[in-house]
């Protein structure tokens, strides 16, 4: 029989609090550190080149291990088992290809950002627009599933109401940028890096040594509770045109993200830019293998019953653990070690924002790359800043409570589509022309936002919101159902323990007021269960409730684009435009310039990086 | 020797040199990952059964799972080949080529 826990999870824990302030403190101390040396725009945009590799991949890994993919993954593989190591994977192999393809050249070619790149031999206006936009599309969409995500793990964790959350991780991410630049984003992420690989490892410890330290032991226990299947691949991956297309989105959309190219101009050189990656990709591959161990362990020694009482999508599955293994201390350093991994996200989308509106659109399109001194381009990046975190707020309050799942994958189609195939190209195709470049962006990015649109991730989702929702209560009620059926009597014994596990949650007094509904939910639909198991009317309410369900799953109409990413043709559409367009006419002043390039790519003589003055 | 403009930077023979073996190790790497990648992708897609058997009689572990953390481990394994590659052969490339430019 597995322990049932009583939770404080959804209670203001005074240990989350006081981590939470300490960790704020720190991070401020840096940040006005970081605002004495930060005097100009390299400085700023670039933390003056002055990183090192080792430094520069923990913060790359800071910027790219969101608390929506810790708690979300772990929580996927505690509910899912092996699909969500699968769906881990995929977050992983984009960095190898950002190591082979991208990190070098983008340090010799460019200044601050990747717009400088692809705009290195063309015509810097229509191109840095375009770049500046496709920049901005991925930063914003990334931003508003990242705030939308942090008031909602807020408020669960720390009780505090969602608008308060969200104006409170905006001021302190503007906090942050606005003073300390990117010297101060960086040691953010680098905190909050540390701190959230240290924590993951604490708590993997603490599953590990349940099973003594057998990674076989936890995986028979797994099979035991949630019979084989639960370490075999299920449903995630049924057709596999669609796979192949997220695939292809997770790959390049990584070699495509803003914040994170704009980290290679803050080492001195392509050797530690190359070094960087290659500590990044072993921080990140380590964070998932850590992440899935603690979702097994979620599954097996907190019970996904009580897992999907705190939260349905399973989100809390870490905290669970750690305070199942460690207590109330220690589940209040990993919320608030969550809270700080949002806080250094955020704020690195928002340097990259600020870059793309100051360093692309102003100094670059405006003004034509002239300005009159640093300091005027410094001042504009400020004013971006603050109108950047502002953005970000309003995001977050306008989408409360919406579906914004799917704004992550967007962010990712965009990025490979819009930002990737342009960047590639300017670098390798000796033929490639300003308008190449800018069809190519611009098609990239408006497939891949058409196509989001017409897939079942908004058409369905967001647009049929209650359909959808009454499809997956009908389905998830069938599947209940249909579970008890192999063995009634073994089904009801586990209801009872576990509606009386319920019952002690429900009797902590402060219990914050949603995790509460969620329980007291929970509570009535296993008390219905045992009614249904108990008075012999089952076959009858399991049949209706598949009548009930073919009935919700004919209610929602299908989406016109039926995959749920639109990479392979996002990214198709993209290539193609740009080499049909470039063909179409010649840009000899590019074709001359490439050669120069190609010295400064491969050598990085010239490179004029933020270090070299 | 006087030092050589871009131009003849361009002709020179490990110049040329240079370019050639990154553009390939480059694309090795990079062809390695994709296959080490969709090839899991696509074992999931066509042959479910073969991640789900065992590794062995009496265990519980599937052979999906040692594959799926091996695709992580390996893509990590590959950048440090690349960075290895790089460190002892690219970067003294890099060097020789610098100093025909700046001599």
């Amino acid at each position: 029989m597995q322990a049932q826990p009583q939770s404080i999870i959804g209670t203001l824990s005074p240990m989350a609090i006081f981590f939470f302030l300490a960790f704020v403190a720190v991070t401020l101390g840096i940040t006005y550190w970081a605002a004495k040396k930060t005097k100009n725009a390299a400085q700023f945009y670039a933390a003056g080149g002055g990183i090192t590799g080792f430094q520069n991949g923990l913060a790359l890994a800071g910027d790219y291990m969101s608390a929506a993919s810790f708690l979300g993954i772990a929580g996927l593989v505690s509910l899912k088992g092996y699909d969500g190591l699968i769906y881990s994977v995929g977050w992983l192999v984009g960095w190898p290809i950002v190591m082979f393809l991208i990190s070098e050249p983008l340090r010799n070619l460019g200044k601050y950002t990747l717009s400088d790149v692809v705009a290195f031999r063309l015509h810097p206006q229509p191109v840095k627009t375009a770049a500046a936009v496709g920049s901005l599309v991925t930063v914003l969409f990334y931003m508003t599933a990242q705030m939308v995500g942090a008031g909602t793990l807020i408020q669960l964790m720390f009780n505090l109401p969602y608008e308060s959350a969200i104006i409170l991780v905006g001021i302190l991410i503007i906090c942050y940028v606005l003073f300390g630049g990117m010297l101060a984003t960086t040691w953010v992420q680098i905190i909050k890096a540390c701190l959230l690989l240290g924590g993951a490892t604490i708590l993997v410890f603490l599953t590990l040594k349940s099973f003594n330290f057998s990674y076989p032991q936890m995986f028979s226990e797994a099979v035991r509770l949630y019979t084989p299947k639960f370490l075999e691949p299920g449903g995630l991956i049924t057709k596999p045109l669609d796979a192949f297309s997220l695939g292809l989105a997770l790959m390049f959309g990584t070699a495509g993200l803003p914040h994170v190219l704009m980290r290679f101009y803050t080492v001195p050189n392509a050797k530690e830019a190359r070094k960087s990656v290659f500590y990044a990709t072993g921080f990140i591959g380590y964070f998932y293998i850590l992440t899935v161990t603690i979702g097994f362990g979620a599954a097996i020694l907190v019970g996904k019953t009580f897992i999907t009482s705190i939260d349905a999508g399973g989100n809390m599955s870490a905290l669970a653990l750690a305070e199942h293994l460690g207590g109330g201390p220690f589940l209040g350093f990993l919320a608030a070690v969550a809270f700080a991994t949002i806080l250094a996200v955020v704020a690195g989308l928002t340097l990259a924002g600020a870059s793309a509106v100051s360093h692309d659109l102003y100094v670059g399109v405006f003004r034509h790359g002239k300005v009159k001194n640093d300091q005027e381009e410094m001042k504009v990046a400020k004013i971006s800043t603050v109108g950047i975190g502002v953005i970000a707020i309003l995001l977050g309050l306008l989408f409360k409570k919406q579906n914004v799942a799917f704004m992550v994958g967007l962010a990712f189609a965009v990025a490979a589509s819009a930002n990737f195939p342009a960047l590639l190209m300017s670098i390798k195709w000796k033929r490639f022309t300003t308008a190449g470049a800018v069809s190519s962006m611009y098609t990239g990015l408006a497939v891949a936002v058409v196509l989001i649109v017409l897939s079942p991730t908004v058409w369905e989702d967001v647009f049929q919101d209650s359909s959808v929702k009454a499809r997956a209560a009908a389905v998830a009620t069938f599947t209940r159902l249909d579970g008890y059926s192999k063995d009634t009597a073994k089904s009801l014994a586990t209801l009872q323990t576990q509606v009386a596990a319920l019952q002690v949650d429900l009797a902590i007094p402060d219990l914050n007021a949603k995790v509460k509904a969620n329980k007291t939910k929970a509570l009535a639909t296993g008390q219905a269960d045992i009614a249904v198991l108990q008075g012999g009317t089952f076959p009858t309410a399991l049949a209706a409730a598949k009548a009930a369900k073919d009935q919700a799953v004919a209610q929602v109409n299908k989406a016109p684009f039926p995959m749920k990413s639109p990479g392979i043709f996002s990214m198709g559409a993209a290539f193609l435009v740009g080499i049909l367009v470039s063909l179409l006419k010649r840009e000899e002043s590019a074709e001359e310039m490439f050669e120069s390039e190609k010295v400064r790519t491969y050598v990085g003589v010239g490179a004029e990086g933020s270090a070299s003055h | 020797m006087s030092p050589k403009t871009v131009h003849q930077i361009l002709d020179d023979p490990d110049f040329l040199e240079l370019v050639r073996k990154k553009d390939r190790i480059s694309a090795i790497l990079t062809a390695l990952e994709l296959v080490l990648y969709f090839g899991f992708i696509a074992l999931i897609a066509y042959n479910k059964a073969y991640l789900a058997e065992k590794i062995s009689a009496g265990s519980s572990i599937t052979i999906g799972i040692p594959i799926a953390v091996g695709v992580i481990v390996l893509s990590w394994i590959l950048t440090g080949v690349y960075v290895f590659w790089a460190n002892g052969k690219y970067d003294p490339m890099v060097k020789a080529v610098k100093e025909k430019m700046e001599r």
